[in-house]
């Protein structure tokens, strides 16, 4: 049998059944996700830590969101907060709103919230490997969000294993569906998070660092397959890394967190061409050019603040060149800089003029 | 995995040939240090030494190697294994063919190695889950505190405890209340032939009971670490329901030591249980090899020794296969 046969023979999902969830109504006309005042707490041993602080931002149908920062500001945490899928304890969500099409996930039941998942929004996690259950097929972990959430039969959801694993581009499909995710190189297995992750058709994507673990030519590849599809599918996609290059290719809107705030907001463009607050301006300044070769590195001094002590005022402010008495006394709020970019720096006009 | 299997089961062959060697060189050992095992028979009596001489001819322990302390008898070894290779492995003090010996003693031990391996998977496995699903709640110390006893408590004062508690005071207070036989018998104080299951009950669970604490401790640290594993949090991204991450994607991952540690508790159970068999009088493996022991009863101890190594040895075996089996991360060459 040819891989054409399988994939005919296979059933197309419903997405108006699949979608259908009795007791929620979806509004087509609010914004797809639109998070407001996202409040995540972390109760551990040496205190409360505020992982996330108030964190907002808008998505579009179609649209790309980056959500750019170092390790610990906060982007797994908000995502993980986004899909309900935080371990809590120790982890809380005391405050905000996740409009999904405007129905508030936070106040779900966890059954609605559960069918939410993979239905509506989908993940894609940074390390494949991990993220895969090491001992069972990688087709039958596919088939099993159809055999669970549609209840296809075993032969219907492989058809559409089969089918996902074809769409993101790995070859021979129909035999490697019965390969175990150790099998596969680690381009390939994203690639199968990938097809996870749309298995079911969502209307959001989070990927989460989906290219950390990955050597910079499948890094591109990844990332062009994330690309595509978003286009294909009008798909809103939230893209988090800490890498500054991956999201000026694919981003639309740049969303740039600090110690569990968003520090600054803006398009693409104007992010990359003139930053509004220091510690973008210092991200941008710290990726190696080969016109600086043979020169040091520029880099951000000390280290990001322990999320149970944070520093009064700014939180950026003990590593900001810009930093003065107003920073340690006054928490900057986030600052119109024009229409539709903010920045919480209170001399964001200073950082644009350097 | 083919030829992995093969050349495991010709790595047998010497290990038996070392074992069944070592085995004679030990009860030969005896001999020679202790003297003729035949003169233990007459107790404090004095037979006349032509008794004594016939007696031990009757044996075969009349070599003259047997009175050099330190010779190995190799003559003797040999003889003793073309005796095997041909069936014939030898009779014992009374005359009754060593193979008759075990094959009555051996169900006995089957039996009483399956319950104690239901018992100790079932209900360790539970407990352990129970215990990983609520962390530092009072579920998780009080299996936490039974296992801990299970483990430390020593199998002899746990058998005669329960043998106390369960075969005596709630046995008798079952048996004035005329319950069904086979009641009476799983609360009984040793072995009845007459119900060869319900009365190895009781003694299974003293015999897995320490196992059981070890298996419900590895499902429980397992399962803990599965949970905060990414593919669990793959799981409920996919919007499976919870029973379905823990009792599939979780317990899956967590089970694959735990039933390598119960396949090569099934090899130790076989050998017999040789105090639990005591406590309760039962005729098994582990009964027999112990009064050969005593009595110095060569045939039986060179006979039934090797084929606990060899029943060892293959459950060790089928446990490395299984493990392949269960996880397809490894692979034999």
């Amino acid at each position: 049998m040819s891989d054409s046969d399988i994939l005919s023979a296979g059933p197309v999902p419903e997405p108006a059944d699949s979608k259908a969830i009795a007791s929620l109504h979806f509004d087509p006309t609010a914004p797809l996700l639109d998070v407001q005042e996202l409040r995540v707490d972390f109760h551990t041993h040496e205190g409360v830590a505020h992982a996330v602080n108030g964190v907002s931002f808008t998505l579009e149908a179609g649209r790309t969101l980056g959500i750019l920062g170092e390790s610990g500001c906060g982007k797994s945490v908000t995502a993980q907060a986004i899909m309900g899928i935080l371990d809590s304890p120790p982890a809380r969500v005391v405050g905000g709103r996740v409009l999904l099409s405007g129905v508030d996930l936070l106040t779900l039941n966890e059954d609605d919230r559960r069918q939410v998942r993979a239905n509506r929004i989908g993940m894609v996690f940074q390390d494949a490997l991990s993220a895969l259950n090491p001992v069972f097929k990688v087709g039958w972990q596919l088939g099993e969000l159809f055999r669970k959430r549609l209840g296809y039969s075993r032969t219907q959801a492989r058809h559409e294993a089969v089918r996902l694993l074809d769409l993101v581009g790995i070859p021979a499909a129909a035999q490697r569906v019965d390969d175990y995710p150790h099998q596969f190189s680690g381009g390939m297995r994203q690639r199968v998070m990938i097809a996870m992750a749309l298995a079911l058709d969502p209307d959001v994507i989070i990927a989460d660092e989906p290219t950390t673990a990955l050597d910079v030519t499948v890094q591109a590849q990844i990332m062009k397959l994330l690309a595509d599809l978003q286009a294909e599918r009008n798909m809103g996609l939230i893209l988090i890394t800490h890498d500054i290059g991956v999201v000026a290719d694919v981003a639309d809107d740049i969303c740039v967190m600090y110690a569990g705030r968003e520090v600054e907001k803006a398009d693409v463009y104007s992010i990359y061409d003139k930053p509004a607050h220091p510690y973008t301006q210092a991200l941008l300044e710290s990726i190696p050019r080969v016109d600086m070769k043979g020169k040091q590195l520029a880099s951000i001094q000390g280290l990001p603040p322990n999320l149970t002590q944070m520093p009064p005022g700014c939180a950026f402010h003990p590593r900001c060149r810009f930093a003065r008495q107003r920073c340690r006394d006054d928490t900057p709020p986030l600052y119109t800089v024009s229409p539709g970019r903010l920045s919480a720096c209170h001399f964001f006009q200073e950082v644009l003029d350097t | 995995m083919g030829p992995y299997a093969v050349r495991r089961v010709l790595q047998f062959i010497p290990v038996l040939i070392g074992t069944l060697f070592l085995l004679h060189y030990m009860t030969v050992l005896s001999f020679q240090i202790n003297g003729n095992p035949v003169r233990a028979l007459f107790g404090d009596r004095q037979p006349p030494p032509e008794t004594i001489a016939a007696l031990t001819r009757a044996f075969g322990l009349d070599d003259p190697c047997l009175e050099q302390t330190g010779n190995p008898c190799i003559g003797m070894f040999v003889e003793r294994m073309t005796g095997y290779f041909g069936g014939d492995f030898g009779v014992d003090f009374n005359q009754q063919p060593v193979v008759d010996l075990i094959k009555r003693a051996a169900p006995v031990t089957l039996r009483l190695t399956l319950l104690a391996i239901v018992f100790e998977s079932v209900v360790g496995i539970l407990a352990g889950v129970l215990a990983g699903l609520r962390k530092d709640r009072f579920a998780d110390n009080f299996v936490r505190v039974v296992t801990v006893l299970a483990i430390s408590v020593p199998i002899f004062v746990l058998g005669v405890l329960t043998q106390i508690v369960f075969g005596l005071y709630v046995g008798n207070w079952v048996r004035d209340r005329g319950a069904p036989d086979w009641v009476q018998a799983i609360f009984s104080v040793s072995y009845q032939s007459d119900f060869p299951w319900a009365s190895l009950v009781i003694p299974a669970m003293v015999l897995g009971a320490t196992t059981l604490g070890v298996v419900a401790r590895m499902t429980r640290t397992g399962l803990i670490e599965s949970l905060r594993s990414d593919y669990v949090r793959t799981g409920k991204a996919k919007g499976l329901k919870s029973r379905r991450i823990v009792g599939i994607h979780a317990l899956r991952n967590c089970l694959i030591p735990v039933i390598t540690l119960i396949g090569i508790d099934i090899g130790t159970l076989m050998a017999g249980a040789i105090v639990t068999e005591g406590i309760f009088n039962i005729p098994g493996i582990g009964g027999l090899v112990y009064r050969a022991a005593v009595t110095g009863e060569t045939a039986i101890i060179m006979a039934v020794v090797p084929l606990l190594v060899l029943v060892y040895l293959v459950a060790s075996l089928l446990v490395d296969l299984l493990y392949a089996v269960l996880d397809p991360r490894i692979r034999y060459g």
